[in-house]
């Protein structure tokens, strides 16, 4: 098994961050996981993205080129990373923010407000914690739990206050996931 | 808890109170994630590194700054010079007063650290230098290269030098390297360079924090006083010829023991391979998934991965590509590996290079359309028809 997500967006949308907290629970899932940022110069024009490769053997190439699953939290993101999805993969949508459609019939596009959701849980910023959770809720490649203790691994020691409050977020967007809801 | 039940050997069976609020256990933290910048830094510091010097550059960045928050922490010296001219020669002041010395910087940097490495390796001086590669030539980009093959392998500075050239391809791997690094800079009072690029410094990965000590060896030329014995001297300048010359055949000695010794490489699927992938680094492991794919379609393709770019693995090279119909150099240049590639197959296997250049990284597809190229224009070692295999024709090609 190995599953590759792209996770995109404006910087401050916390991309990194939910990247970072899918590769924390593959890991304490004792599995393979490769985390990548981008660092090049599109991070200083606003955009931010990061590749998180999940895997239960040795990891291979660092570039994805066939995404199971792409995050796509606003428009340019969309356009830039729906080409990568391979057939059958997952196309998570913040419908807040986008309003096109993605324009492929070989994938599967979960449509989710995530900003709006990521609100209702209590703070917009939440936006890419509610996307992983729809991810996860979807596709079920890590545990729910997983998830839930690599918010107390990434924030335990920094921002504790926040745990509860990233882990109502992530299961909104899962419940999303689950359900099918589309807002 | 879901969280364990797992296939055998994906988990661990270690299991702790569950964090406050969270409803799950939590294994034992027995794995990090680390970047591979961090990684390298804290390596060697477990390894023994005595002194850091350097100079901020991206895409290495964290590895000084971990080093400029850990080295105190350790009551080691660590210092962000004011230049790379300057942390290299500071760097050759700490190794030949006896310190075990680590230098990094990304290819500007060391560009204006050659002149230091030539020193170092004159002066015989064991210092590891780090290279995390990005897009050149001149100030470049800042994204993952691979283009300083020639100026890592072929000697950075002025004068008849090698330095040892260790090429990691996974965070896991740079850490064991690093150790081995310090090991070699010692063994055979040299430089060593590990050369790693902008992905693998940026990317993170789990580690086990538990990292090799390394045991230093007792030295009878390092500069620490001499009272009571008489004066060693550490220097590169030899003015008479003769002298120089002797000098220089104790390096060439040197390098020649190396190349004999300490060789490594790494292969892949390589029984029966009719193409033969050779990679390093980061374009390795995109060489890896293209082999798999190309395999999938029923391409018999093999990967091979030098470890040590100096000395090059030539003879294990020239002998895994025996029975190949094509060689392909994979690399994040526009052609530099694929000439110590060239050297080593001599001409018995035809030799093919996919290149990217200035930052960007070739896809693993990319990858596989290469393979398959060099596998169609080229004639089998078994009987073919004349003119009928083409691209799409090839295993595995567009049908």
């Amino acid at each position: 098994m190995e599953r590759s997500t792209i996770f995109a967006g404006f910087g401050g949308q916390g991309i990194l961050f939910a990247g970072r907290v899918l590769a924390e629970a593959a890991m304490v899932e004792g599995r393979e996981v490769l985390w990548i940022p981008s660092y090049g110069p599109e991070m200083r024009g606003g955009t931010a993205s990061c590749t998180v490769i999940v895997a239960d053997r040795q990891i291979g190439s660092p570039i994805v080129d066939r995404a199971d699953h792409a995050v796509v939290l606003n428009p340019p993101s969309m356009a830039r990373y729906t080409p990568l999805v391979a057939a059958e993969g997952l196309l998570v949508v913040n419908t807040t923010l986008i309003e096109a459609e993605p324009g492929r019939d070989d994938i599967e596009v979960l449509s989710v407000p995530c900003t709006a959701l990521a609100r209702r849980a209590g703070d917009d910023k939440l936006v890419s914690v509610v996307a992983l959770g729809a991810l996860v809720g979807r596709r079920r490649f890590v545990e729910p739990g997983s998830i839930h203790a690599a918010f107390t691994r990434v924030l335990g020691s920094k921002r504790p206050d926040m745990i509860a409050l990233d882990i109502a977020a992530f299961d909104a967007g899962y419940e999303a996931g689950l359900e099918e809801v589309i807002a | 808890m879901a969280v364990l039940d797992r296939p055998a050997g994906a988990g661990r069976p270690h299991v702790v109170a569950s964090p406050p609020g969270t409803g799950v256990e939590a294994p034992l933290p027995d794995r990090v994630l680390m970047k591979g910048n961090e990684a390298i830094a804290e390596a060697a510091i477990a390894a023994g590194c005595d002194a850091y010097f350097g100079y901020p550059i991206t895409p290495q960045a964290e590895l000084l700054e971990w080093m400029a928050r850990r080295m105190p922490e350790e009551g080691r010296a660590f210092v962000q010079a004011e230049s790379e001219l300057a942390a290299i020669n500071m760097a050759l002041g700490a190794a030949a007063a006896g310190a075990r010395v680590l230098v990094s910087s990304s290819s500007p940097g060391i560009s204006l650290m050659a002149e230091g490495m030539s020193y170092m390796a004159g002066s015989r001086l064991p210092v590891v230098l780090v290279n995390v590669m990005r897009g050149g030539p001149g100030l470049g980009s800042i994204g993952a290269s691979q283009a300083d093959y020639l100026q890592a392998t072929k000697g950075h500075g002025h004068g008849d030098y090698r330095v040892p050239v260790l090429a990691p391809s996974s965070i896991a791997e740079a850490i064991e390297l690093v150790g081995d690094a310090f090991v070699l800079a010692e063994r055979y009072r040299t430089p060593v360079m590990i050369l790693a690029d902008g992905i693998l410094g940026q990317a993170m990965e789990p580690v086990v924090p538990r990292f090799r000590s390394i045991p230093k060896p007792t030295a009878d030329w390092i500069l620490e006083g001499a009272a009571g014995r008489d004066p060693r001297v550490v220097r590169s300048l030899h003015i008479r010829p003769d002298e120089l010359e002797e000098a220089n055949e104790v390096l060439q000695a040197t390098y020649a023991e190396i190349t004999a010794k300490e060789r490594r490489w790494a292969g892949e699927s390589l029984d029966g391979a009719e193409v033969v992938v050779v990679a390093y680094g980061t374009a390795a492991r995109v060489a890896r998934t293209a082999v798999e794919r190309a395999r999938e379609d029923g391409l018999r393709a093999g990967l091979f991965r030098p470890i040590t770019l100096w000395p090059f693995p030539a003879p294990a090279l020239r002998e895994a590509a025996a029975g190949a119909r094509a060689v392909l150099a994979v690399e994040l240049s526009a052609g530099q590996l694929v000439e110590d590639v060239r050297l080593a197959i001599e001409g018995t296997v035809p030799v093919f290079h996919h290149g990217r250049t200035g930052g960007m990284v070739p896809s693993p597809d990319e990858v596989v359309a290469a393979m398959r190229k060099a596998w169609a224009v080229t004639p089998g070692k078994a009987p073919t028809r004349p003119g009928t295999v083409t691209p799409e024709t090839a295993p595995g090609g567009v049908r």
